[in-house]
């Protein structure tokens, strides 16, 4: 079932849109600046419509089904959350408008920075960051700025535990410092003593440490608290990868734990869509000693223009500020999305969903440790990992597993990652999936399992019943098409 | 408890097979003295109450809807046709994440080398990555490409004072720990092209312009584009996709990367964002380039279908050797992109950016009538213009929105001294006859 290229249902003449006339005299087009082609597509609205309507139903989707894609969070998107943040009074606000006529959205970006302060246990949140990946360049180049204005330009190591997400090494090095990667130990920690090595080792030169809590391996770090105590006592600053942020909602705060700086991901944790790949949004929240780095603009309360019975919000900058790091004021629309999901969790409902993504995450594992192994036998949190591998069947490999999962109907898990584990499986059930849903997909696993060792060439060539079968990854790296043409 | 489907039942099941009897005791690793805090947020409320809360919320603002709106300067008002939001809507989309799974995120994917197509067309090159969270970091992440192709050999990027202030300003904060030294905009002052080419020599990476410029204005980049190869530096262009419906694609100009803010092509205002940073570049610089790929391939049966490709550039692959850490970028708002193109497509999206030109030409001719005002016309320009104001901008905009609920234009002297009491006026198709001449109206009464 392919759906053909939209350019290959062109024909010349037709437009899916409707354009005003001209109601003002004609001028002059600008000499030798006007193009001569413009090689886009002609359709009419209706065969657009099915042409998307068509890509859509060869797209999983968390509203098609369960998705457990490890480390990103991928809950149920409320629809609430897509109408409110459609609202006319959010949806057409120019950003340049001024302060006075979009007081609504200031008051809303105001208390969502208040809401992830409360959460997080910070002093002061930036919502300008687009992204996880963006607020960790953004944390990360706070540190930096924080070592720079003590005068210590030495400080340019940071930390990097093996297991952490591909995005910790690469900020760093694109902050212009330097990556140290520091060990797990046999229960999936932190191997404290590499890590107390490290620090001797670069002593003034640290700059800080990156750390997911609970780290991509779904666990919490028995030792949280000695390594955040660790890295201060060598002059360095904590950096807490939010990605894993649902497992910790009213359970713990990171910034009582001693981390300086941490990223929130809304698209994961406060159920704004993950929309095909963003916009996703990652706010930022930093303690006493970094606030005053975060990057502008942040909405506060303008004394001076507030009167009694109604507050006036303004955007600010703060003293030390790394700069921006985008337009405008971060990703409005997510934010409302969030803020919406918040008011109507609360403190109580925000504690529940965090108790019971880590409940199905612990319930999926009891159903397949048996037949998976399980590297680090411990409680885990929102999600696990496990090896999609078996020692007698040496050809099956976790991708075979994952394709195979298609063929029942779920989304597989992320695979090959973390690095650590070998041929590494890790779902993540998030809270939202009922026990149903959960018995259904272990049991898919522990039949592919079966499937594995009777029959493996069905796993070998799975997916027997997507929309294509198992596409050639080398090919298209060998051969680049990036683009459709003509033929 | 919203979206939670858990019985009593249920729980006590679940927790009898993981062997624990409570919920609390799967958190006996988190340090007893901070577990469980009681979080002091308002009490939960139900949708009904919420959808309340926010409509006051959203009501308490003054929208580009209620009133006409003169505002331009990076977010432009230009008309969604209602096929962008129904298909953004589905939830097959929007509920996907990164198609890590080609099989089952064929839509997705397809959606992207579509987009990736479209774009490359728009711009005159040959490649476009699956998208930037926004312009000004799509601009960032094209200079540190110019850096990594120059194998971090050349350490000087020169940046046209005339590239959105916000956008120089977050290149500044990407590359502030990578020792570059930016030159060109220190000022801010007026610095035609040729003194932008005087600056390029043999330690220059990049030279950046914005097409049409902050100012509105449209010029021939060909001697630039001739200047930066002559020292082999890049030649970075910021466009707007809108007016490429008209102007000559900076391609065509030799452009060696081209990114912009995509926002006026279906994403609407919102504040800011979500917005989209396309990014389309040369085909010998592909490897350099930051961002997600979509690449056509084959299945086992041999259909054309769609993968990710070229990740051995990413960050989940290459870790810190990555050309960026760039990972969930704006999928869905390429998409509101991919079908506001194909929508509109070869015809539609000329006659738009025809309209933004003529009306604002005429918007031009009219302020440039009345006493006091003036237009600053040195160069062509397409949808937006300068206006020498007899005032400060910041008490006629107050005067336009109080007398005649007029959103006024974009206030100049914020990021250029020299241009005191200039107002920058955007028209777009947004803005019929009826909304200018009352513009001119109102300004010929703040003139008298």
């Amino acid at each position: 079932m392919t759906e053909p290229v939209v350019y290959e249902i062109s024909r010349p003449g037709r437009c899916a849109a409707t354009i005003p006339a001209l109601d003002v005299p004609q001028a002059d087009l600008p000499e030798g600046l006007v193009r001569e082609e413009l090689p886009l597509p002609e359709v009419s609205e209706a065969d657009l419509v099915r042409h998307y309507t068509h890509l859509s139903q060869i797209n999983y989707a968390v509203d098609v089904g369960f998705y457990p894609l490890g480390s990103c969070t991928m809950k149920y998107n409320p629809k609430i959350n897509e109408e409110l943040a459609r609202l006319p009074g959010f949806a057409r606000l120019h950003p340049y408008q001024s302060e006075g006529m979009v007081q609504g959205a200031l008051f809303l970006m105001y208390y969502l920075q208040e809401f992830l302060k409360e959460i997080g246990g910070f002093t002061a949140v930036s919502l300008q960051p687009a992204a996880g990946a963006h607020g960790e360049l953004t944390g990360v180049l706070m540190i930096r700025a924080y070592h720079l204005d003590r005068g210590n330009d030495q400080r340019n190591v940071v930390l990097v535990p093996d297991s952490a997400h591909g995005t910790n090494p690469a900020t760093t090095t694109m902050s212009g410092l330097q990556v140290v990667e520091i060990p797990s130990d046999a229960r999936g920690n932190v191997d404290l003593e590499a890590l107390e090595a490290a620090c001797n080792e670069h002593g003034d030169r640290l700059a800080g440490m990156m750390l997911t809590n609970p780290n991509t391996l779904g666990l919490f770090d028995e030792h949280v608290e000695e390594i955040t105590s660790l890295v201060h006592k060598h002059g360095g600053l904590m950096y807490g990868d939010g990605a894993n942020m649902n497992a910790l909602l009213g359970i713990v705060r990171p910034g009582d734990l001693g981390f300086d700086v941490l990223h929130y991901n809304l698209h994961k944790t406060f159920s704004t869509p993950h929309g095909g790949g963003g916009p996703g949004s990652g706010p930022v929240g930093a303690s006493d000693a970094l606030a005053d780095f975060l990057p502008g603009p942040i909405v506060a309360i303008d004394p001076e223009r507030s009167e009694d019975d109604a507050e006036f919000y303004t955007f600010v900058n703060p003293p030390k500020a790394i700069g921006r790091v985008k337009a405008f004021y971060g990703q409005f629309g997510v934010l409302v999305k969030a803020y919406t999901y918040i008011r109507m969790l609360g403190a109580d409902g925000l504690r529940r969903a965090a108790e019971h993504a880590v409940l199905n995450a612990n319930y999926l594992k009891s159903r397949v440790e048996g037949t998976y192994k399980v590297p680090h036998d411990r409680i885990c949190m929102h999600e696990f990992v496990c090896e999609g591998h078996f020692s007698d069947v040496p050809d099956v490999h976790a991708l075979d597993i994952s394709k195979r999962l298609i063929d029942y109907g779920f989304h597989p898990p992320t695979n090959y990652f973390p690095l650590i584990v070998h041929e590494a499986l890790m779902p993540e059930p998030t809270e939202t999936e009922s026990k149903e849903t959960l018995d259904r997909f272990a049991d898919a696993l522990l039949r592919i399992a079966e499937e594995a060792h009777t029959d493996p060439n069905l796993l070998h060539r799975a997916p027997h019943n997507a929309p294509v079968g198992r596409l050639d990854e080398v090919q298209a790296a060998k051969e680049l098409i990036l683009r459709w043409e003509l033929e | 408890m919203p979206y939670i489907p858990h019985s009593d039942q249920d729980r006590a099941s679940m927790l009898a097979t993981i062997g624990v009897r409570s919920i609390e005791e799967l958190f006996k690793d988190v340090p007893e003295h901070a577990r469980f805090p009681e979080l002091d947020l308002p009490s939960a409320l139900s949708e009904m109450e919420v959808r309340r809360e926010l409509e006051m919320l959203a009501e308490a603002n003054l929208t580009t809807s209620d009133c006409p709106c003169f505002l331009g300067a990076g977010a432009y008002s230009h008309f969604v046709p209602a096929v962008v939001d129904a298909i953004l809507r589905r939830g097959e989309f929007y509920t996907a994440y990164t198609p890590y799974q080609p099989e089952v995120s064929q839509g997705t994917l397809q959606s992207i080398f579509e987009y990736q197509t479209m774009i490359c067309n728009l711009t005159g090159m040959d490649v476009s990555n699956a998208s930037h969270y926004d312009g000004a970091t799509a601009t960032a992440e094209a200079v540190i490409t110019a850096i990594n192709v120059h194998r971090l050999k050349r350490r000087k990027v020169v940046l046209s004072p005339f590239v959105h202030s916000e956008y120089r300003a977050v290149v500044r904060t990407y590359t502030q720990g990578m020792g570059l030294t930016l030159v060109g905009d220190e000022d801010g002052e007026s610095r035609d092209s040729s003194v932008l080419a005087d600056m390029l020599d043999k330690d220059t990476a990049c030279l950046i312009v914005q097409y049409p410029d902050f100012l509105g204005r449209v010029e021939d980049l060909s001697g630039l584009a001739e200047a930066a190869h002559a020292v082999k530096a890049l030649l970075i262009v910021v466009a707007d996709p809108i007016a490429l419906g008209l102007l000559k694609p900076p391609g065509e100009f030799g452009a060696d990367v081209v990114v912009g803010e995509g926002q006026g092509m279906g994403a609407g205002l919102n504040f800011g964002g979500p917005y989209l940073g396309f990014f389309a570049i040369r085909e010998k610089y592909v490897r350099k380039m930051a961002g997600r790929l979509v690449g056509q391939t084959v299945d086992a049966q041999g259909n054309r279908g769609f993968v990710l490709t070229l990740s051995t550039r990413e960050q989940h692959i290459r870790r810190e050797k990555a050309t960026s850490n760039i990972c969930t970028n704006q999928g869905l708002i390429a998409l509101a992109a991919a079908v506001y193109m194909a929508a509109l497509g070869k015809c539609g999206m000329r006659r738009v950016a025809e309209l933004c030109y003529h009306r604002a030409h005429y918007a031009a001719q009219q302020i440039a009538k009345i006493d006091g005002f003036s237009v600053v016309d040195d160069k062509p320009f397409f949808k937006e213009f300068v206006v020498r104001c007899p005032r400060p901008v910041v008490e006629i905009n107050d005067y336009l929105l109080d007398e005649w609920g007029i959103i006024g234009g974009y206030d100049l002297g914020q990021d250029y001294s020299r241009l005191k009491d200039h107002m920058l006026v955007c028209v777009t198709e947004m803005n019929p006859r009826e909304e200018i001449d009352m513009l001119v109206e109102a300004l010929e009464e703040v003139a008298s």
